[in-house]
């Protein structure tokens, strides 16, 4: 093992009480080469205010086009062990739950070919597997993927669906009103080959949150983003709310003045919501769950364009479909079509590296509508169109 | 060992729950928070599951791993799982064990907090430790401003919830451009071109079209391209591309800070984070200018918000030109959008405030 450098500078980040990085580097370093090179490098991008990564890098295992993002040093000479030092990607499984087992059995994988680093977890959900030589990257793999119990895949990079993510939904959330973890799952299997092996213009992300809450962030974070909803009245427990506001809570003041509708009433004994003009923020079932629940005819709402500013700026999904039944054991048919739908138009019509979030925009919703089979619904904007530029079908004046 | 197994997906999360949530599955009726870090679910079966909430650096060791599956094993059978935003979940059955977990926490150093009115963990990118594009640090400016706002993570006295978010480069991945504070990497200078090597690395019309502001023209006589200085805005998504267009500018790379996003849809529903502070340097280990500007802006947005608003909504309510009085930040032309959809964001309106 090289001689271990000075780190004046990440030494200070050992301080304070915020559990620190740096020791995790070193309590890395003391039995891995790479990672002492790491810290290493690291110090040295503190002293030159940069960082010391090569440009890109390409590589992979057999049978996959992505899942491993290649990762060079440009100071190799000073840090020969960080020379090559890659990322895995490895498919988490849904919510993040896990038993000691599961992540036991990568700890030993990973102390044996890699850094003994890990990012729990990436933005996108994988777990990350941090620094590692290419001729380990098909061992790691072959280990992984053989585990006699929960063997593990690799996630997602590149052009392709990147590994969908969700929140704890019904495990652990009363107001969960979609099975979050089984259609995270669930698609993830079946999407398995489009994740995988990356054969569309750009990256494509999907998550799941189990209610408006959005706990995942879905609607800024996924070109998918599904969300739960209800279409019938929010359930309430009128002894329950008085029993809140017994206890002194402001119902007024914290949850009545407070809805964006103003469609909430409180007589002192009975409240009242005019469901018909609740547009379910969730604020009030937030504020007072053990009085207040979701409704009973549950689906999810499918926002579609999510994306960061890259290229044309930060986007956050639009509703495209307002309600979609999602019971669990149903397959899901009707969502899996319309991802099929979304991603043939996308690939059809998509420009190298442009999310469908731009193709829409530069395509119009229109043609994006038609393209999908979909009708438009007021639900889909926010106000209509101001101007008048707007386009006919053909069909739809008289020809001569 | 065998060959790879391909295609089989993520292992099933029904073989990863502990046996108190597999029976009560999409059956839970309320929560409470008992105290900061500390949440109860409870079942309409009555059964109780209680979680432990417990920050984490993200970027740990396969060390601190095993440490927390001991704890799992001894406090939760096994069982522990992890949060959108990096945290640690512990999940117990048994109330009386959840003072003993703390104490084992905290002997680690590892604080347990994260709930309700506080300030959770920061999700945040690669930076120096593994990515070639950026324009600061991620584990460094998170560390140092969770040392300094240590208090707003194990307690939860803040009007609202407030997530701080920081992206290394504006490529933004994680939730930079929807969060209650935001921490960016900028750059300030126009790439540098290796015309020598462009061609033989990279294709010139990706090239041209990876600019959001058309920047970028091929030039044949040196097959290279040409970059129009005054176009350029620096975003560096060309050196994403091509390997001989050189963002990076350690004098001049330096740190943005955004205010006002939020996701949920709770009350005024989701919001972009908009400019507050255009420059602030890299300085680190610690980065002291940044740390303070953080701390301010929670400082005030505390002292000044109406219980339950978050950032977003506290500004709207007072006016944007109320918060650049109140934060004593100076209005610049950066502030002001120039790019697609500005005009949006004008004021097409004579009601402002003085």
């Amino acid at each position: 093992m090289t001689e271990a450098k000075k780190t004046p500078l990440l030494d200070e980040l050992e301080k304070g009480p915020w559990p620190s990085f740096v020791k995790e580097i070193k309590r890395a370093a003391a039995n891995s080469p790479s990672a002492q090179d790491l810290l290493g490098q690291l110090e040295l991008s503190y002293v030159d205010k940069k960082a010391h990564w090569k440009h890109g890098g390409l590589v992979g295992v057999m049978g996959y086009g992505g899942g491993v993002i290649g990762r060079y040093s440009d100071v190799p000479e000073q840090f020969p062990n960080v020379e090559h030092f890659h990322t895995v990607r490895i498919n988490q499984p849904s919510g993040w739950f896990y038993t000691t087992k599961a992540l036991r059995q990568v700890c030993d994988v990973w102390e044996k070919y890699g850094s003994g680093l890990t990012n729990l977890h990436g933005s996108t959900g994988d777990l990350v597997l941090l620094g590692t030589k290419t001729e380990h990257i098909q061992t790691i793999f072959d280990e992984i993927s053989n585990f006699e119990e929960h063997p593990m895949d690799l996630g997602g990079s590149g052009s392709n669906l990147r590994t969908p993510s969700c929140c704890a939904g019904p495990a652990r959330c009363e107001f969960a009103l979609i099975d979050t973890l089984d259609i995270c799952h669930d698609l993830t299997n079946e999407f398995q080959d489009y994740l995988h092996r990356p054969m569309w213009p750009y990256k494509s992300k999907i998550k799941i949150s189990g209610c408006p809450n959005d706990c995942v962030a879905s609607i800024a974070r996924s070109d998918f983003s599904i969300q739960g909803t209800w279409r019938d009245d929010i359930k309430i427990d009128q002894e329950a709310v008085r029993a809140y506001v017994a206890e002194g809570f402001d119902i007024e003041g914290l949850v009545i003045s407070k809805c964006p509708t103003k469609c909430m009433s409180f007589d002192g004994n009975e409240l009242t919501i005019d469901n018909a003009n609740c547009t379910r923020c969730m604020h009030c079932i937030n504020k007072m769950c053990k009085a207040l629940r979701p409704g009973d005819d549950r689906g999810a709402t499918i926002l579609v364009g999510g994306k960061a500013p890259i290229l044309q700026g930060a986007m956050m999904g639009w509703v495209i479909v307002p309600f979609m039944k999602l019971e669990p054991g149903s397959g899901y048919q009707e969502l899996k079509d319309f991802l099929e739908d979304c991603w043939a138009w996308w690939d059809e019509h998509g420009k190298t590296r442009e999310r469908i979030g731009e193709l829409i925009l530069r395509l119009d919703m229109r043609n994006f509508l038609r393209g999908i089979g979909r009708e438009p619904i007021p639900q889909m904007v926010v106000a209509p169109r101001a101007n008048p530029f707007f386009f006919w079908w053909p069909e739809e004046v008289e020809q001569d | 060992m065998a060959q790879a197994r391909t295609d089989i997906g993520p292992p099933l999360y029904k073989d990863m729950l502990p046996p108190v949530i597999k029976e009560n599955y999409g059956k839970w009726r309320y929560h409470e928070i008992l105290k900061p870090g500390v949440l109860v679910h409870v079942s309409e079966s009555g059964a109780k599951l209680y979680t432990v909430r417990a920050g984490s650096p993200r970027l740990i060791s396969i060390y601190f791993i095993r440490e927390i599956c001991d704890l799992a094993d001894k406090y939760c059978d096994g069982y522990l799982r992890f949060t959108s935003r990096h945290n640690i979940e512990f999940l117990l059955t048994d109330e009386s064990k959840i003072d003993a977990l703390i104490e084992d926490l905290k002997a680690m150093g590892i604080p347990v907090g994260g709930t309700g009115n506080s300030i959770t963990n920061i999700v945040h990118t690669q930076g120096w430790v593994h990515c070639h594009t950026p324009a600061t640090d991620a584990s460094g400016i998170v560390k140092a401003v969770m040392d300094e706002l240590f208090e707003y993570f194990t307690t939860m006295k803040l009007p609202a919830k407030m997530r701080i978010a920081l992206a290394c480069c504006l490529n933004m991945c994680g939730a930079v451009h929807c969060s209650d504070i935001a921490i960016l990497g900028i750059h300030r200078t126009v790439p540098r071109i290796d015309h020598e090597n462009l061609h033989k690395l990279c294709e010139i019309p990706t090239l041209t079209a990876s600019c959001p502001t058309a920047a970028i023209r091929p030039n044949p006589k040196l097959k290279s391209i040409d970059i129009k200085a005054e176009r350029c805005m620096y975003c560096g998504n060309c050196y994403t591309m091509c390997p001989s267009v050189h963002i990076i500018d350690a004098k001049n790379d330096a740190v943005s800070i955004w205010v006002g996003g939020k996701i949920s849809n709770s009350r005024i529903g989701p919001r972009f984070s908009r400019l507050a502070i255009p420059f602030l340097p890299n300085n680190p280990p610690r980065w002291p200018e940044v740390v303070d500007a953080v701390k301010k802006l929670v400082e005030l947005w505390a002292a000044n918000a109406q219980p339950g608003e978050r950032m977003a909504e506290w500004i709207e309510r007072i006016s944007w030109e109320k918060f650049f009085e109140l934060s004593g930040l100076p209005f610049t032309d950066k502030h002001i959008d120039d790019f697609t959809l500005a005009q949006t964001t004008f004021r097409s309106t004579t009601q402002f405030k003085w």
